[in-house]
């Protein structure tokens, strides 16, 4: 018996209708297309979006767009994260030294360390990387960004300074502008609100390095770091001088001191931590 | 027996070694002249293209306050008077003090800048804004870390404050682009306030320590472009 030919095509094109929707099925990752009316796709938490809504939605709740978030009610909230970032990584060695002595591979070292100090007293920490990699400064801020009761601390080893001493930094003041006053803040203006908080964080760490480190700071400096601008969090650079020093040993005799230093610090800082109020125009945003 | 053509073959060559041998020894010296010349660094050719800074008719000898490192090596900068033939034009006595800035001090140790780095370009803004655009080695020879960067860029704007009281911002380019950062921490994409003293500046910044130079958020006109704040923006 001949088939017609137009059969022939119509099970052509049913087969390869059925192979695009087998596909997606099979790896677990329905397409936008195929999703049922009512669901989003939920975002992976480890790749936090670039906009990153500062107070997680309830799991299983749809996401709705940023501009309908309501804005929380200033209210004590437990500090309970410290995201590290250790800084550079991948191509980016960062400052280096006589001794090939490189930043990158350094902060790594004393970034495992601080996490244990502060685990041990009890905290979360979550690090921007812990491999080679080099995420950009957006990526680093969006880390702490998606979190709720979160601090942020940049770690850096310098290339200048005298050796043996650690600075804490702080951005400078970032003045509100209209923009800010939407509720929405600016993300290359995130560090606005949270500069209070930073400076009393940046003084309780500094103060425990001046203590350990002869030589360092008693105060926080002041310093426009482009990682602390886009962080909607209390953030801190740390700086510790440095990959000039005649030897290794040198600067990883310092792991355990600065470790314990702004474990110390966080933990003082502990009580005083509560989000800021963001000033919002009457009725916009308010639940 | 000789053939003819033999002879004159052979003389033909006897002339080409002669002349080769005369020629070669020239050729040689162009080759290494024109090797030298490629060895110079594109930053080096810039630098020989700068208008030299003599001192001409409108120039006069003026003490001037250049903030290089102090020899604590604790990223604080000190102020040292020196003497220098400068013009009266703003524009000019600013690149002629950074110049003398990228020169660096007698001791090396004081550098702030790194001595690769050129400065390209300055000019002044209506609204007092000094636009200094470097050189790359500004940002790939400069020691990498957030005092080193910081002292770096408040050494210029220390010096501009002290001595060319008419520039009241700084915006850094380099070779002519905005960029993130210096060298990988200080922020770039802002001004930083020079002249304290001018009159239209807004409030300082709440009391800082151990530096100087507060950069300021204004949209100056070269300032970073303004994001669309709803499409980046922190929902709080």
């Amino acid at each position: 018996m001949r088939v017609p030919s137009s059969w022939k095509i119509a099970a052509i094109a049913v087969v390869i209708l059925a192979t695009v929707q087998a596909i997606p099925v099979i790896s677990q990752n329905r397409p936008p297309w195929a999703t049922p009316k009512g669901t989003t796709p939920q975002p992976k938490p480890q790749n936090p979006p670039a906009t990153a809504p500062s107070q997680n939605p309830p799991p299983n709740q749809p996401q709705t767009p940023a501009q309908s978030y309501p804005v929380p009610a200033p209210h004590p909230v437990g500090l309970n994260i410290v995201v590290l970032d250790p800084a550079h990584g991948g191509t980016d060695l960062g400052a280096r030294g006589t001794e090939g002595i490189h930043e990158s591979d350094v902060v790594l070292q004393f970034a495992a360390a601080i996490r244990r100090a502060l685990e041990a007293q009890g905290l979360q920490v979550l690090t921007t990387r812990d491999g080679n990699e080099n995420p950009s400064f957006d990526d680093r801020s969006a880390r702490a960004n998606a979190q709720r009761g979160a601090i942020f601390i940049t770690l850096h080893i310098g290339s200048t300074g005298l050796a043996g001493t650690a600075r804490v930094y702080v951005v400078p003041e970032i003045p509100p502008t209209m923009a800010d006053m939407t509720g929405l803040i600016p993300w290359d203006r995130a560090q606005g609100p949270f500069q209070e908080l930073s400076r009393k964080l940046g003084d309780s760490v500094q103060m425990e390095f001046a203590k350990r480190f002869k030589g360092s700071p008693s105060t926080v400096q002041v310093a426009p770091v482009r990682q602390l601008r886009t962080t909607a969090a209390p953030a801190i650079a740390v700086e510790i001088s440095s990959v000039s020093v005649a030897e290794r040993a040198e600067l990883d005799r310092m792991i355990p001191g600065v470790a314990e230093s702004i474990a110390r610090g966080v933990v003082a800082f502990r009580p005083t931590y509560v989000i800021p109020s963001f000033p919002t125009p009457a009725g916009v945003g308010q639940p | 027996m000789i053939a003819r053509w033999h002879l004159w073959v052979g003389g033909i060559l006897l002339a080409a070694v002669i002349a080769a041998a005369l020629y070669f020894p020239a050729l040689r010296k162009r080759v290494d002249s024109a090797a030298q010349l490629t060895e110079k660094t594109a930053e080096q050719a810039r630098r020989e293209l700068l208008p030299a800074a003599a001192p001409s008719s409108g120039e006069t000898m003026t003490k001037v306050k250049m903030f290089w490192g102090s020899n604590a090596g604790d990223g604080t900068l000190t102020p040292v008077t020196i003497e220098l033939p400068l013009a009266k034009d703003p524009v000019l006595r600013a690149r002629q003090i950074i110049n003398t800035l990228l020169a660096g001090p007698v001791n090396p140790d004081a550098r702030t800048l790194p001595p690769e780095a050129a400065l390209l370009a300055f000019y002044i803004l209506p609204d007092g804004t000094g636009i200094a655009d470097f050189s790359e080695a500004m940002a790939t020879s400069i020691p990498s870390g957030i005092q080193s960067e910081q002292r770096a860029v408040d050494s210029i704007a220390r010096t501009l404050e002290a001595d060319v009281p008419q520039v009241t911002r700084l915006k850094i380019l380099i070779h002519g682009q905005e960029v993130d950062t210096l060298a990988g921490h200080i922020d770039l994409t802002q001004t930083f306030r020079v002249n304290t003293k001018a009159g239209a500046m807004p409030p300082l910044a709440a009391a800082t320590s151990g530096v100087p130079t507060t950069p300021v958020n204004k949209p100056a006109p070269v300032a970073a472009p303004v994001k669309d704040p709803a499409s980046s923006s922190v929902k709080r």
